[in-house]
């Protein structure tokens, strides 16, 4: 199993640390040349990718830059499973690469005085530490998307197909099973490659 | 318990593989987030102007600060005079995502530093050495940049500075146990920092390189040596073609071991600004605060 960790900036090596704590292979995407190598290598069918915590602007833009929003848009509409956590999550919405039927209001708490920690339910797993920094919420989303999981009543995590998002940063708490969760969907859903 | 240390620290590994800029005007701190700019650092004059017009250098007009807030999303800091806790305190009235107790400023006290862990918004302060950023720690900073030298385009203090510190990282990661008490009494630091740093091979915060950041080169020569990020002034704003410059050096530090794309970035970039050797300087910010 073979997970893509786009790192063009933010938070990627946390992300890194964790996949490599429950087993999986990672590869850092920087530029274009990286993601046709981890696209055209064969995994028997099981990879998968996430996009990290940062700035969503700083992303986009190197994203856009490097010819890998296309590809990276292709692949996820193709199937490819995807975890996005809070840039990541807006990364992923309508307005943005636009696979998800999710709309995010960015810096939906505010400025860094707003950030915070929580625990509430996560669907399917149960109580789970939250960060939240900087964090946005989901606005609005379509039938397809299943809510995982509610803060004050604002959606904060939430799956359609292939895709995972949280507008917290499992990948910051030692709480492993968020992205456990992802590597299931990776396990059993990936399309061939 | 609200743990404000740890979410402070948090923000700073969000901003990890990005390109802090100066900005002066909410023109400028568009233009920097449309380059890919991951924060910027709100201030009235840049280094390479406060450095020219002397005097004595203070925070920046709130209103102005406030401007570019409303003009981005992404974070926006900006700067208070070292130990000037009310400074600081008026920054934190205004909701800014971080402050710099910056040695760019005109020092407002020679002995004492912010006591930073009584504040709720993050600190960034600067570290010529490896006990200098576990003092700042000690004291609240989230987050560790070089000092470099401001405002001159010459590079190497911000490399001299990485160097020793990330020398500094590896002398104590090699130390017995038993010789931590003794090397965190000569790095005037609890030995609950010196503990960290020798079990992890890093600070307990993220670092990033500051001051005379001029290329897409020099952000790369900064992340090579152990930066996760790269502050760049004077660099962009006073150079000829400051879009370009900025979206140029944003790439760099993401591809900063690649020298092929490197090259790329490197080409066409007009004129950079003119700098000063250190050897030309008269006032070594970096000496303020230690």
């Amino acid at each position: 199993m073979k997970i893509a960790i786009l790192a063009l900036q933010g938070a990627f090596a946390e992300h890194e640390q964790m996949f490599k704590q429950l087993g999986a292979e990672t590869t850092l995407i920087r530029n274009l040349a990286d993601w046709s190598s981890f696209m055209s290598s064969p995994f028997g069918g099981m990879r998968g990718a996430a996009i990290p915590g940062g700035e969503s602007t700083a992303m986009m833009r190197i994203m856009k830059d490097e010819c890998l929003f296309e590809p990276i848009r292709q692949a996820i509409l193709d199937g490819l499973p995807v975890l996005g956590t809070c840039a990541g999550l807006i990364m992923l919405d309508r307005y943005h690469l636009d696979v998800m039927d999710i709309l995010a209001k960015r810096n939906a708490y505010g400025r860094q005085l707003g950030s915070f920690n929580t625990e509430e339910e996560f669907k399917g797993i149960g109580k789970v530490p939250m960060t939240f920094i900087r964090a946005p919420y989901i606005e609005e989303a379509g039938p397809e998307v299943e809510i995982l999981a509610r803060v004050e009543g604002k959606a904060v995590a939430a799956r359609q197909e292939n895709m995972l998002v949280t507008a917290f940063h499992p990948e910051l708490t030692s709480d492993t099973r968020i992205h456990e969760l992802f590597l299931s969907m990776v396990a059993n859903g990936s399309p061939a490659g | 318990m609200e743990d404000r240390q740890t979410l402070n620290r948090q923000l700073a590994q969000m901003l990890k593989g990005g390109v802090i800029m100066d900005v002066t005007t909410p023109e400028q701190a568009r233009i920097a987030e449309a380059a890919g700019a991951c924060a910027v650092m709100a201030l009235e004059r840049i280094p390479a102007d406060i450095r020219a017009a002397g005097g004595v250098s203070r925070m920046s007009d709130p209103k102005m600060i406030r401007g570019i807030q409303e003009a981005v999303t992404i974070p926006v800091m900006a700067k208070c005079r070292i130990g000037h806790f009310a400074e600081a305190q008026i920054l934190e009235a205004i909701e800014i995502d971080y402050i710099d107790e910056s040695e760019v400023l005109s020092p407002a006290d020679d002995i004492y530093h912010i006591d930073k862990r009584k504040f709720r918004v993050p600190f960034v302060c600067g570290a010529k050495d490896l006990g200098e950023a576990l003092r700042r720690i000690n004291e609240g900073a989230t987050m560790i940049r070089t000092k470099g030298e401001p405002g001159t385009g010459d590079i190497i203090q911000a490399v001299r500075h990485m160097r020793l510190m990330q020398s500094e990282i590896r002398r104590l990661v090699s130390l017995n146990d038993d010789e931590l008490y003794e090397a965190a009494k000569q790095l005037k630091v609890p030995y609950e920092l010196v503990r960290f740093v020798h079990d992890n091979q890093k600070l307990p915060v993220v670092n990033f390189a500051a001051g005379g950041v001029a290329t897409p080169a020099d952000a790369a020569l900064m992340m090579q040596l152990g930066a996760e990020g790269v502050f760049v002034g004077s660099g962009i704003f006073k150079s000829g073609n400051p879009e370009k410059r900025a979206q140029a050096i944003v790439k760099a530090v993401t591809n900063y071991d690649n020298p092929v794309v490197l090259a790329q970035l490197s080409e066409d970039l007009g004129e950079a600004m003119v700098g000063i050797n250190e050897s030309e300087i008269q006032l070594l910010m970096a000496e303020r605060g230690k």
